[in-house]
């Protein structure tokens, strides 16, 4: 578990604290989506959970190992984190070599690098730009580069910046089926994320965050439905709340927020209309 | 088709193709479009489809910075961009990058701003003025003397938006302007640029994955895959006619068009698909109270 525990942070170039006494904890296997406006805090908070930032004031425990007296070598083994711009971190010749760097450094074995990395290419949908240049890629494939290299090692607790920009319909399916397997095999994922329509469909914990504060907590549907908490983090509502906002005057519930659960309830409700008719 | 006939078209595209060098196949195949002064055109497809290398040929970045083999042509106001310096196409036609910090390199906001006009030789008040407006208009105004660096991803967005506004081009071709944006910010920022077209007559092309967000100001869709053109016409006429295939391409339909298909297929309405929430909501509505 990672518990972040009453944190204040303040950036040495001053402007004031980039996060205020913020407490949350990320527990194993779970899914979690940071959310909030642009300068909320949230990459700050991420770069907290790995050791990369220490707090000003609190305390961060990644299985109860305290991030200011420990390593971020030692944490990174646990905690994997994946920049918001993957051009931050891929600098390899191949997509295959910049998958296999870290597995290097980390010391495993030839063989067991050649199949994690293949391993992890295949499941980003990354195996035939294996010999290519990160370079040649398009910006969204490049974004899963940044993630496979970090994925090849596979961290307890993956933290991923904005990992749904420049993601088509496609790979963000991709990309949400992948979280759901990889908590099943018990590990966390972390995202911090604008995109109010992918939380809608995936359904992660929110933690909303404002002005380096926690101001909201809660499941996906609740957090995304109520106009206040949305509005406090400059978030919109799904399209889908929105409708259901206009649609409750029918009796519809409020707090719909994806596609799915929108036509169970229409469908029922529609086909005795037209029975009616 | 002789472009001096045809004063109102400000991009064409002639069986445009290219490969970069070093990549085994083409990034764009036989791409042939027309877009008339002032239009608002949503350019989509799946990741990696050619949208980005479109945008370059736009402006000239290609051939002129990215090489590799290029066929056919692309005309900006008449003028074919391959002859044409780059100075003069980023005088026409203003990119705003996918990734902004690939764009901002001067010390502050202000001077990053200013860089542009200041390259056009504009006198010091012109640039003095373009420069407030820009800022103020993406709402930057309160950064101009912070580092770009210091920014964070949307800020830094919007600086590098107001830099492409502050050389006043014909065109404005923007590549997920708003990827690293929070959806107020993105919307704010989508409007600000639909009101721009609508005063200035400027054309705007967005490459954008999330219709929902161009949808309301958009009146034409491309939509691209492998490198080829496989749907143009009206947003709606291609949510109608299309659907099926934009969905299985990637594209992020808006989620009330998504909803309205699904009720389609089984039956339940019929007409006109819905872009926008309120549409849907009339609609459904109007089902609902018979």
């Amino acid at each position: 578990m990672i518990l972040v525990e009453d944190v204040s942070f303040e950036y040495p170039s001053g402007r004031g604290e980039a996060l205020s006494g913020v407490s949350v904890k990320f527990e194993p296997g779970e899914f979690v989506a940071v959310m909030g406006e642009n300068g909320a805090g949230k990459t700050t908070l991420a770069k907290h959970l790995n050791g990369l930032l220490r707090p000003s004031s609190g305390r961060v425990l990644v299985d109860e190992e305290d991030t200011r007296r420990t390593s971020v070598a030692r944490l990174a083994r646990k905690v994997g984190l994946v920049f918001q711009n993957p051009d931050h971190l891929l600098f390899s010749e191949t997509v295959r070599a910049e998958v296999a760097f870290a597995l290097h450094n980390l010391g495993y074995a030839g063989k067991t690098i050649e199949n994690q990395v293949e391993k992890t290419l295949g499941s980003l949908d990354l195996t035939r730009y294996a010999d290519v240049s990160p370079f040649l890629l398009s910006g969204g494939e490049r974004k899963r580069v940044a993630l496979a290299a970090v994925l090849a090692w596979e961290p307890e607790y993956l933290i991923l910046d904005e990992p749904t920009i420049g993601q088509d319909y496609l790979q963000k399916e991709r990309l949400r089926n992948f979280i759901v397997q990889l908590n099943s095999q018990g590990k966390a994922v972390i995202i911090i994320t604008h995109d109010v329509e992918f939380v809608a469909e995936a359904k992660p914990r929110v933690v909303l965050l404002s002005k380096g504060r926690v101001v909201g907590e809660g499941p996906a549907d609740r957090v995304l439905s109520d106009a206040d908490k949305v509005a406090s983090a400059s978030l919109v509502k799904p399209q889908i709340a929105k409708l259901f906002d206009q649609l409750s005057r029918f009796g519809f519930p409020r707090d719909v927020v994806d596609v799915h659960r929108a036509k169970q309830l229409l469908e029922d409700r529609l086909r005795e209309v037209s029975v009616h008719v | 088709m002789d472009p001096s006939k045809t004063p109102n078209r400000i991009l064409e595209a002639r069986n445009l193709g290219f490969q970069y060098e070093g990549a085994e196949a083409r990034a764009l195949r036989g791409v042939n479009f027309c877009v008339e002064r002032g239009e608002f055109v949503l350019l989509a497809g799946p990741s990696g489809c050619g949208k980005t290398t479109l945008c370059r040929c736009l402006n000239g970045l290609i051939p002129h910075f990215y090489p590799g083999v290029q066929e056919g042509e692309i005309l900006v106001d008449g003028s074919n961009v391959t002859s044409m310096p780059t100075s003069e196409v980023s005088r026409k036609v203003g990119y705003v990058f996918q990734n902004p910090e690939n764009q901002l390199f001067a010390l502050t906001v202000e001077k990053d701003v200013a860089f542009g006009p200041e390259n056009l030789g504009l006198p010091r008040s012109e640039i003095r003025e373009r420069v407030d407006w820009a800022m103020g208009i993406t709402g930057t105004t309160e950064l101009k003397n912070l580092a770009p660096y210091e920014l964070s991803g949307g800020q830094q967005q919007r600086v590098a938006l107001a830099g492409i506004l502050a050389m006043k081009p014909s065109v404005v071709v923007m590549d997920e302007p708003t990827s690293f944006l929070d959806p107020v910010t993105a919307e704010e920022v989508m409007k600000a640029v639909a009101d721009l077209r609508l005063e200035h007559g400027i054309t705007v092309i967005v490459v954008e994955h999330r219709l929902d967000l161009v949808c309301r100001y958009a009146d034409r869709i491309i939509v691209m895959d492998s490198g080829k053109v496989v749907a143009d016409g009206s947003v709606q006429d291609v949510l109608d006619g299309q659907f099926d295939q934009l969905t299985g391409l990637g594209v992020g339909v808006p989620r009330v068009s998504q909803l309205w298909a699904m009720l389609k297929r089984d039956g339940l309405v019929s007409g006109q698909t819905p872009k926008v929430v309120e549409a849907a909501a009339e609609k459904l509505g109007g089902k609902l109270s018979t």
